[in-house]
């Protein structure tokens, strides 16, 4: 039995909601990373299969440079999470409210 | 065995070409890069501290070096732009305008950042490098002519964003921005990244040439999956603008940076935001503008309303003036979302404006500042006049120049985008636009009273503001810029329309 592309895009669609949704209500700030990365992949996954689906090898060769920029993003994200949150227990985002108003 | 086999196939293929790299067409955009990585070079190899400045005068001198360079391809190109490197870049004038905007936000932001850093104690090349990489990310979305190349250019100017948000390491409030800015704009760039993913799903192709040709070729029976990208697209590119319901991080992240970052980031990243947004929306999904721009309509007058009431009760000087960009944002979305060549210029020269005044006026609070970023509170500002009155007229012009005063760029600005979307027959928006403005001068205003008006009896003498030499030089030119060609324009705005037709 072979799958239909639909098949791999509603994966990646609720793969991107999970890591959006999970984004806005989870508090602890590594959790909230790790959605980032689920998002981006789920990003990759709908790139290859419209690739396969059109026949275009120009969508999987974009899943590279997706991938060097996740993980760019982790070095500067892990850096900024380690520089605020060293002298604490815990790591979540309702501690951060020096600034509103 | 093996080895036969892959010679064979290798026969079989044909030879991979190696796309041409046009460097001086692209020398506006390199000349930052070979700055950081000189000043990244000379910051470990040197044994000894350099002369106080020498780092930001290396940051200034990329940017001039980027500003001549953006000067000379713009002579290049006065017959038509053409696309570079495989058709990932298009030197054109748009373009070229953008570049040289960015350009002139890394000197101003050099020239800020120098004094503020050896205060501060956080001279170093690091800040330099982190701008003008920053810069050089901006000014890749300025040219890019692909999706992903606008994503690579969007990533670059945020990644170094976020640390320069977080640089000042030692203040809280500093490194909460950092965190705030790094999670929002990461979430921003997820969902601009899906949007492109869904546009090339749907259009097959992730240039923005081939997606304009597509769209005037075909017209699609079921167009869900385009209108699903397109509109992350727009929330993608709407964050970094800052454009309401996208803005909750402006006012956090402006407050909580050190002050020559917020300017810059202000500056550099509104321009870049905007950049994308005019390349994607108007030049490559113009068939669909039946579609975007009620979209477009309804972000630009929440902009321009939230911004503008938002902005009147703030006690914060930086927060105000975030939520004063934010209101800002949303007249340069007036000028899209008219949709026409004199909306576009429009956008353009506000654009141009906004970066002189913006920087001018986060030079003046980061001199007002005390050690350790603080000081922005309204109180602050009181009796300002009577202390430096240089200064205090200088913020005044400023201040003025954002509400929309005439002789000024910003009533220029504010000018040519609402009669733009006059003449595109959107008269709600430009009636609000204007109502808007009258409210926000209300707040620019109450900052101008502050500094003019006496320290109350009893209060503690003020300690006396230095202004060092290159906050100095960068006033003198945006004050100069501001009032130039506020009675002037005929050269700037000919400037941004000649870099519309150019696209």
């Amino acid at each position: 039995m072979t799958l239909g592309a639909d098949w791999y895009l509603s994966l990646a669609a609720a793969l991107f909601t999970i890591g959006a949704v999970g984004l806005l209500i989870r508090r602890n700030v590594l959790v909230m990373f790790m959605c980032i990365e689920l998002m981006l992949n789920a990003v990759n996954l709908t790139f290859v299969t419209y690739a396969r689906k059109l026949n275009d090898i120009g969508g999987q060769s974009l899943v590279f440079f997706v991938l060097v920029v996740a993980a760019a993003e982790v070095v500067v994200g892990l850096g900024i999470i380690v520089s605020i949150f060293r002298r604490r227990t815990e790591a979540t985002a309702d501690d951060l409210n020096l600034l509103k108003g | 065995m093996t080895g036969l086999m892959f010679a064979q196939a290798a026969q079989e293929r044909p030879p991979l070409v190696m796309p041409e790299v046009e460097y001086s067409a692209l020398a506006p955009i390199v000349i930052p890069i070979v700055g950081a990585l000189a000043l990244l070079l000379f910051g470990s190899l040197l044994r000894t501290r350099p002369p106080a400045g020498a780092y930001a005068s290396i940051g200034v001198v990329s940017g001039l070096g980027s500003l001549a360079a953006a000067w000379f391809v713009w002579d290049d190109i006065r017959d038509g732009g053409y696309l570079a490197v495989a058709n990932a870049v298009v030197i054109d004038g748009f373009g070229t305008f953008f570049v040289a905007t960015i350009a002139c936000a890394v000197v101003l932001g050099s020239l800020v950042a120098d004094a503020y850093l050896r205060r501060e104690g956080l001279d170093g090349p690091e800040f330099y490098v982190l701008m003008l990489l920053s810069a050089s990310g901006g000014m890749t979305m300025a040219v890019a002519n692909d999706l992903i190349v606008l994503f690579l250019g969007l990533e670059i100017l945020s990644i170094a964003l976020y640390v320069l948000a977080g640089f000042q390491r030692g203040r809280a409030a500093s490194r909460e921005a950092a965190i705030k800015y790094f999670v929002l704009g990461s979430f921003s760039s997820a969902l601009f990244l899906y949007g492109i993913a869904l546009v090339y799903g749907a259009t097959g192709s992730t240039q923005l040439p081939e997606i304009a040709a597509f769209l005037a070729r075909n017209v699609l029976v079921s167009n869900g999956v385009l209108l699903a990208g397109m509109a992350l697209l727009l929330v993608g590119l709407g964050f970094k603008v800052a454009a309401v319901p996208f803005h909750a991080w402006t006012p956090d992240v402006y407050q909580g940076a050190p002050s020559p970052v917020t300017g810059f980031m202000a500056a550099a990243a509104k321009a870049a935001g905007f950049a994308g947004l005019l390349r994607v929306f108007f030049s490559t999904f113009t068939t669909l503008e039946l579609d975007w721009r009620p979209v477009v309509w309804a972000l630009a007058i929440a902009t321009v309303l939230v911004g503008s009431v938002m902005a009147v009760v703030q006690n914060d000087v930086k927060r105000m003036l975030a939520y004063s960009s934010i209101s800002h944002a949303g007249y340069m979305l007036i000028g899209l979302q008219a949709a026409n060549a004199d909306g576009i210029a429009g956008a353009l020269f506000y654009l141009l404006a906004y970066t002189f005044m913006v920087l001018g006026s986060f030079a003046i609070v980061t001199v007002v500042s005390r050690t350790g970023d603080t000081g922005h509170a309204l109180e602050n500002y009181r009796g300002l006049a009577a202390r430096r009155p240089v200064l205090a007229f200088a913020f005044t012009v400023f201040l003025l120049a954002q509400a929309g005063i005439p002789f000024t760029t910003g009533f220029l600005a504010k000018f040519y985008v609402i009669a733009a979307a006059v003449e595109a027959e959107s008269y709600a928006l430009a009636l609000i636009g204007m109502l808007a403005a009258v409210v926000a001068a209300f707040f620019y205003l109450r900052v101008t009273v502050f500094m003019y008006s006496a320290a109350p009896d009893g209060a503690e003498p003020a300690p006396r503001l230095a202004v060092p030499a290159g906050v100095g030089i960068a006033l003198g030119l945006t004050l100069a810029f501001t009032v130039v060609f506020g009675v002037l324009p005929s050269p700037i705005l000919r400037f941004a329309q000649q870099a519309t037709f150019l696209f």
